[in-house]
């Protein structure tokens, strides 16, 4: 009997099976028990008083939000500001406008961040708070040294890290972190920068 | 108060909040997520147990939510959306961080397996008054906290935010059926953790130390 009263008290219980089960819990001390405490549970626990946060949590919720927005409209102002004196600055803010209207990969990321290339997904990388990059362990560019986490490369780029332009330069898509004699800062990657201005003024 | 949908309620004002965010009012989306801070807490705190993870959780799937706002459409309701995006986040941080191998078929047998409720001779209503007190509602979050994993995240997404059986099955990943189960499961345990806590006086000790569990 109480394997249904779960469905009884969503009123999922077949019509034809609730009026047996009503007449049931009438005379069945035990099921009427069961049932007066199973819906104590659902309207106790329903109620909205149940969803506390902790004390701050909504100023910090708010603080979070605006820095995130601030962040966001600098790179998105800087793209225009860029765009003519440094194109290298305008190709990595528009890749960042086109990832944005992807998905949640690639976000909140530094302007320098550009995504991975053949990154083989099982190779193991470093992450830590306050930064959305990752690294090979050791390397000096990691932020907030206490907070590390070691991660596959794979789960790291699905959770929208990016990889360190610094020990991991080899993997990136273009040269525009761009050092000369990068073997992509060349013809290729201004071709591709073009494509990717053209696309991002739509 | 409109708990099923609190979207409902200021339908409009809402869908004009996400168009503006979605036109780059980015100041807006604060006052967007607002009134849904603490379920999407409560969805991170199911799955994530430790309140400093949770809050993070919950901060980052906003975040994300924020970042992604221009993929969501108006069919969809938004507050069915953000919990979603929560426990996404949520899930990934937790197999991140456990070693141990995640739930299995195994549980299946574990789920079809007889849960019989204890017998209270003494059984009376709780009222909802007495939720006024933060005793009472410190007593049910640590009820809630002793269940299962699997059990926990299924009640809370259900019987807390509200989400109903499919929503909840897609939120987790799981069936239909598994979700019924699992509900079934936790409220009748959860009913039997608080009988035991009323018949024990509630407020003198923690009815349900480890081994004195009454199941």
């Amino acid at each position: 009997m109480w394997r249904e009263v779960s469905n009884y008290v969503d009123g999922e219980v077949d019509a034809a099976l609730r009026p047996a089960m009503e007449e049931h819990f009438r005379t069945c001390e035990r099921c009427a028990s069961v049932l007066a405490g199973t819906r104590n549970v659902v309207a106790l626990y329903g109620d909205e008083r149940m969803l506390e946060v902790p004390a701050g949590f909504s100023r910090r919720l708010e603080k979070r939000l605006a820095k995130n927005a601030a962040v966001k409209g600098s790179g998105w102002s800087s793209w225009s500001a860029w765009l003519v004196p440094v194109a290298a600055m305008a190709l990595i803010a528009g890749s960042v406008l086109l990832t944005n209207s992807l998905a949640f990969k690639n976000f909140v990321k530094s302007q320098h961040a550009l995504p991975g290339n053949n990154i083989p997904p099982d190779m193991q990388v470093v992450v830590s708070s306050g930064s959305k990059v990752f690294h090979v362990a050791g390397c000096p560019f990691i932020h907030d040294k206490a907070t590390e986490r070691t991660i596959t490369a794979k789960e790291a780029m699905q959770d929208g890290y990016v990889p360190c332009t610094r020990c991991l330069r080899q993997y990136l898509k273009t040269g525009l972190t761009g050092q000369p004699g990068d073997e992509n800062g060349s013809a290729e990657a201004k071709e591709e920068q073009e494509e990717v201005l053209s696309t991002a003024g739509h | 108060m409109v708990l099923n949908n609190p979207g409902q309620a200021g339908g409009t004002r809402e869908q004009d909040l996400i168009s503006c965010v979605q036109r780059g009012q980015h100041e807006l989306f604060y006052e967007l997520v607002r009134p849904y801070e603490r379920r999407v807490y409560a969805a991170a705190l199911a799955i994530l147990r430790n309140e400093h993870d949770a809050e993070d959780a919950a901060q980052e799937a906003m975040l994300k939510a924020f970042a992604n706002i221009r993929q969501f459409r108006a069919e969809a309701r938004f507050s069915t959306w953000l919990i979603q995006i929560t426990v996404n986040e949520a899930l990934m941080r937790r197999r991140r961080e456990r070693t141990v191998p995640m739930e299995g078929l195994d549980d299946r047998r574990d789920e079809e397996s007889e849960y019989a409720p204890r017998d209270f001779a003494d059984w009376r209503e709780i009222p909802s008054e007495s939720l006024e007190r933060k005793e009472v509602r410190q007593r049910l979050a640590e009820a809630l906290a002793t269940l299962d994993q699997k059990y926990r995240q299924v009640f809370v997404l259900r019987d807390m935010e509200h989400l109903n059986i499919q929503e909840t099955a897609e939120a987790l990943g799981i069936t239909v059926a598994s979700v019924k189960t699992r509900l079934l499961r936790a409220r009748l345990m959860l009913r039997d953790l608080l009988a035991a806590g009323w018949e024990q006086g509630w407020f003198s000790r923690l009815p349900f130390e480890k081994g004195n569990k009454p199941w």
